[in-house]
């Protein structure tokens, strides 16, 4: 979706209070109409129904809440990257703040298949903190950990200990939360699975459902050892000339700018991943 | 405890679409609810997909807010799920705005626009902590209000409702609040005090200040039980709609809701006098909004609510003086955009809608609806709906050669007079329309949607015995046998028992109202939905109160006879309907009133209201769905406002035009 002439942007946005509810389609509507109420000057898609080229990374649960989502968007003409915050959360609804945006980088990978790891908080309801500890501390240890759960209605067995990265138990200021660092790929963990894989451990079953909250904190895209904030990762280079992937090799893009001096060359990486993510039904 | 927010949030992790309960549309408000204001919690009782984009309900909700002696919020029933939820932790009904207890409101106020929904309405007053039965309640308790069209025959709500509004609500919506202010101010005392005083408001009935009597199962009267209760109650008229230019802020949800676009309401009224249709019959006159008036308010709500469609909604949009140059003028206004479109929901039945639909629907013809509504001439002649098969064909043909591929029909099945022949024709029209269709591309497909008629109080059809339950299913099953599998057409149709249990509630009498509660108590909620909807539960309830359904449903009313709602007035003289029945049965048809002579319903008359049409004149070439060659116009008894937007449109219209639009009532449902 990305290159061509249009100036692609990466936003950056919590979702945060009741809008926690919402749906993640129903965000990408909310999105919508709020590029056009500010009247960005969007790309669209060809053929017999338009859509803006907007494409979301991981999807967040209903119910969820996150400090760190991140959409990317193409728009047909260069905008004020930095005013776009102010612009947009107003017009979004409430709990949805545009907290960070960049011009991103031609060619950068989609969301879904850069961002390798994600950052949670999970607050569960009426469980100490040492009897946690030790949940956590049998989950780390255990080679394995199943859990049942339902893909397109069927009864699928899954294995969610290669998805866990690190858990530690937190207690600030006596709210007691797992923080935990999960892989995305190849396969993701549903925070709500962990917490049920944590209660039974716990043998704590019987809790109220929907007393646990999720909090996502952060995503990361890893390169060469590096974790790299997702804004950070792909941000445009600030160059006069840029160099672009075409099917004939490579282009000469000349571009009025700023100036910069940090040429990146991300051949690599375009030629890596195939551009396009999840797109806005 | 007034934000139930903190207890109502976990409960939502349980529930389907939780996004339904939170509100935060944008245009929503967060009134403060001063003591000196008049609280109203404004309900629609269906779930909010549904009730969400109700524009009745949007434009209250602004009135009342701008006023400063009145605050409203918003509910919707909460499904089943969560009606459960809030029953075993014991959290009342909540309004999504502020998420106050609905409890705490002065008023409860309910738009009823289907009889299928009246449990719904007994499980909110009773999630409110409120006695289902008017007679329980004490001064403490909200006074419990309902308009919309079913409020035409408010008798079997009689027993669970305080006062109903008959007609539009703009202006009597204020009026309450004035009487239920100087209650609260006067330390809210006798409950019957404020409720006879409610009744002297026009257009207001209150069902506790009249008395019943019946005559073995007829009824014999309805008398108010004091001198100053009107004996009949007549509706209420927004004269000019331009003076009412609402929503100003439409509610954007966050949930994809049935209707999710902006909606600007382009007339009221319609005099193309089908004689099933009530919401024709009961909210004539005609008044259309200044054409300027439409231009900003699609403007201005675009910009504001960032949605890329927007319908121009009426009872038959293309009849709007001039509708093809306001969409000639409104696509121009938005190019550039890019992604706007235009909607009717409301098509005629001929070339000249098709060639606006083309105008409006530049991508994506996927699928075209139109509304014969009876399958031979005759019957269409009896029901008023005056559509020639040339017209159909035109318009199919229109419609697949300029890229539709499908077409949707509507039709109503047990109308008065029908026989096999008629029912049969539903087929050959749909088998013909294929048939054209097929001459443009390969893959022409229709679909037949048979509905089962309810008769409807204030229409001429209120004295005729609907079909019973085996001859709707036999009707449909004659369309579905004489199309068969390969004729390219596929039939869908209503549940003829909820069709029956309609009827019931339709033109029922107070009597109903044990009914309905019978059937609330026995857990019949969301009877429209398929997936709750319980036939049985009615026929035991029924049963249980000793009351034959039969005399409800099938059976004819005779001239003589008392009707519930005989003493509720949508304008219409009661010798008017009855002629205009014994037209029906006399296959004669009835035009326009809009461009031929006065007939004298007694709408226009007796309000001394009048039409408010930018063109006197019906546009040239067409029947105009009169059947009749109305070259002339003229004659008539319309008036030609004093704007410059609309005397510049006056004679604008242009083409051919005919037949009659149809209430876009498609429910998308979860």
């Amino acid at each position: 979706m990305r290159g061509e002439s249009g100036f692609p942007v990466r936003l950056r946005f919590t979702k945060v209070g009741k809008v926690r509810f919402v749906s993640h389609r129903d965000v990408a509507r909310a999105f919508e109409r709020a590029f056009r109420i500010e009247q960005l000057p969007l790309a669209f898609t060809q053929g017999f129904s338009p859509r803006p080229k907007v494409s979301f990374g991981l999807a967040l649960g209903v119910g969820h809440e996150s400090d760190a989502e991140y959409l990317d968007l193409e728009l047909a003409d260069a905008v004020a990257v930095d005013d776009l915050g102010d612009r947009l959360s107003p017009v979004l609804p409430e709990g949805i703040d545009v907290a960070g945006a960049c011009e991103l980088a031609d060619r950068a990978p989609s969301l879904q298949e850069a961002v390798t790891l994600v950052g949670i908080d999970l607050q569960l309801h009426d469980v100490d903190a040492p009897t946690l500890q030790d949940a956590v501390d049998r989950a780390l240890a255990a080679e394995r950990l199943c859990i049942t759960t339902t893909r397109k209605g069927n009864p699928v067995e899954e294995d969610l200990r290669p998805a866990l990265r690190t858990l530690v138990v937190n207690d600030d200021d006596g709210v007691t939360v797992v923080r935990a660092e999960l892989n995305t790929q190849p396969r993701g963990v549903r925070p709500a699975d962990l917490t049920v894989v944590l209660r039974e451990l716990m043998d704590v079953t019987d809790a109220e459902i929907g007393a646990d909250r999720v909090r996502r904190t952060h995503q990361w895209i890893e390169r060469d050892g590096a974790r790299l904030e997702p804004l950070e990762a792909d941000r445009a280079t600030r160059t006069a000339t840029r160099l672009r992937v075409t099917s004939k090799g490579l282009k000469d893009d000349r571009r009025e700018d700023t100036g910069g001096d940090d040429l990146r060359d991300d051949t690599i990486d375009a030629a890596n991943h195939q551009v396009g993510g999840r797109r806005i039904a | 405890m007034t934000n139930l927010w903190p207890r109502i949030e976990p409960l939502l992790a349980r529930v389907e679409k939780p996004a339904r309960y939170i509100g935060m549309e944008r245009g929503s408000l967060r009134p403060g609810h001063r003591p000196d204001q008049v609280s109203w919690l404004l309900l629609y009782p269906d779930t909010y997909e549904i009730g969400l984009p109700n524009q009745g309900l949007q434009v209250l909700y602004e009135i009342l807010n701008e006023r400063d002696d009145a605050s409203a919020e918003r509910a919707y029933a909460p499904w089943t799920d969560l009606e459960s939820e809030l029953r075993t932790h014991g959290v009342p009904l909540f309004s999504v705005d502020t998420h106050r207890d609905a409890g705490l409101f002065d008023v409860l106020a309910f738009n009823l626009s289907a009889e299928l929904v009246y449990t719904n309405l007994l499980s909110c007053i009773d999630l409110a902590g409120v006695p289902v039965r008017a007679e329980e309640r004490r001064p403490e308790h909200a006074i419990v209000v309902a308009g919309g069209h079913c409020a035409y025959n408010p008798e079997p709500l009689a027993d669970f409702v305080d006062a109903f509004v008959i007609g539009d609500g703009e202006e009597a919506a204020g009026e309450i609040t004035e009487v239920l202010s100087a209650w609260k101010r006067a330390g809210r005392t006798s409950r019957e005090g404020v409720l006879r005083e409610l009744a002297t408001i026009p257009g207001v009935y209150v069902p506790a200040m009249y008395d019943v009597e019946y005559d073995g199962p007829a009824l014999r009267s309805v008398t108010p039980r004091f001198a100053d209760v009107p004996a009949v109650i007549d509706k209420r008229t927004v004269a000019d709609l331009g003076d009412w230019p609402y929503p100003k802020q439409q509610l954007v949800p966050l949930v994809e809701v049935v209707h999710d676009r902006l909606s600007v309401e382009i007339f009221r009224g319609c005099t193309r006098g089908c004689r099933f249709c009530q919401a024709g019959m009961i909210t004539r006159p005609v008044r259309e909004r200044p054409w300027e008036q439409v231009r900003t308010m699609v403007r201005e709500g675009l910009r504001r609510t960032g949605y890329e469609e927007v319908a121009l909604t009426s009872l038959s949009s293309a009849d709007f003086s001039g509708i093809d140059g306001l969409v000639a003028d409104l696509v121009n206004q938005q190019e550039g955009t890019g992604c706007v479109s235009l909607s009717l929901p409301s098509l005629r039945v001929d070339a000249f809608t098709v060639g606006i639909a083309s105008e409006i629907q530049k991508v994506r013809r996927t699928g075209l609806t139109f509304a014969p509504e009876a399958g031979t001439w005759r019957l269409r002649q009896v029901i008023n709906k005056l559509i020639t098969e040339e017209d159909l064909y035109a318009a199919v043909d229109g419609a697949y050669s300029q890229g539709w591929r499908r077409v949707k029909l509507y039709f109503l099945t047990g109308l008065p007079t029908e026989m096999d022949d008629d029912t049969l024709g539903v087929a050959e029209l749909a088998r013909n329309v294929v048939e054209v269709g097929c001459r443009h591309t390969k893959g022409a497909s229709c679909t037949v949607s048979l509905g089962g008629f309810v008769p409807k109080a204030h229409t001429p059809f209120q004295w005729f015995g609907q079909n019973g339950v085996d001859e709707l299913a036999r009707k449909v099953n004659l369309v579905r046998d004489a199309l068969g599998r390969k004729s390219g057409a596929q039939v869908r149709w209503h549940d003829p028992h909820a069709t029956f249990v309609e009827g019931i509630a339709s033109r029922g009498d107070r009597r109903i109202g044990r009914v309905i509660e019978h059937v609330w108590r026995a857990g019949g909620t969301f009877q429209e939905w398929g997936e709750h909807f319980n036939s049985s539960l009615w026929m035991e309830a029924m049963a249980g109160e000793g009351l034959d359904p039969e005399w409800y449903v099938t059976r004819h009313r005779t001239v003589d006879e008392v009707l519930p709602w005989d003493h509720i007035s949508a304008g219409l003289h009661r010798d008017f309907l009855w002629h205009d029945w014994q037209a029906a049965l006399n296959e004669h048809g009835l035009p326009d009133c809009r461009w031929t002579p006065c007939y004298d319903c007694g709408v226009c008359t007796d309000y001394a209201l009048e039409h408010v049409v930018a063109s006197p004149v019906a546009p040239a070439g067409g029947s105009q769905g009169t059947g009749q060659d109305l070259t002339h116009g003229g004659d008539v008894p319309v008036i030609l406002r004093e704007r410059g937007d609309r005397r510049e449109l006056a004679g604008a219209a242009s083409g051919p035009k005919g037949s009659v639009g149809y209430p876009d009532a498609e429910r998308v449902r979860p």
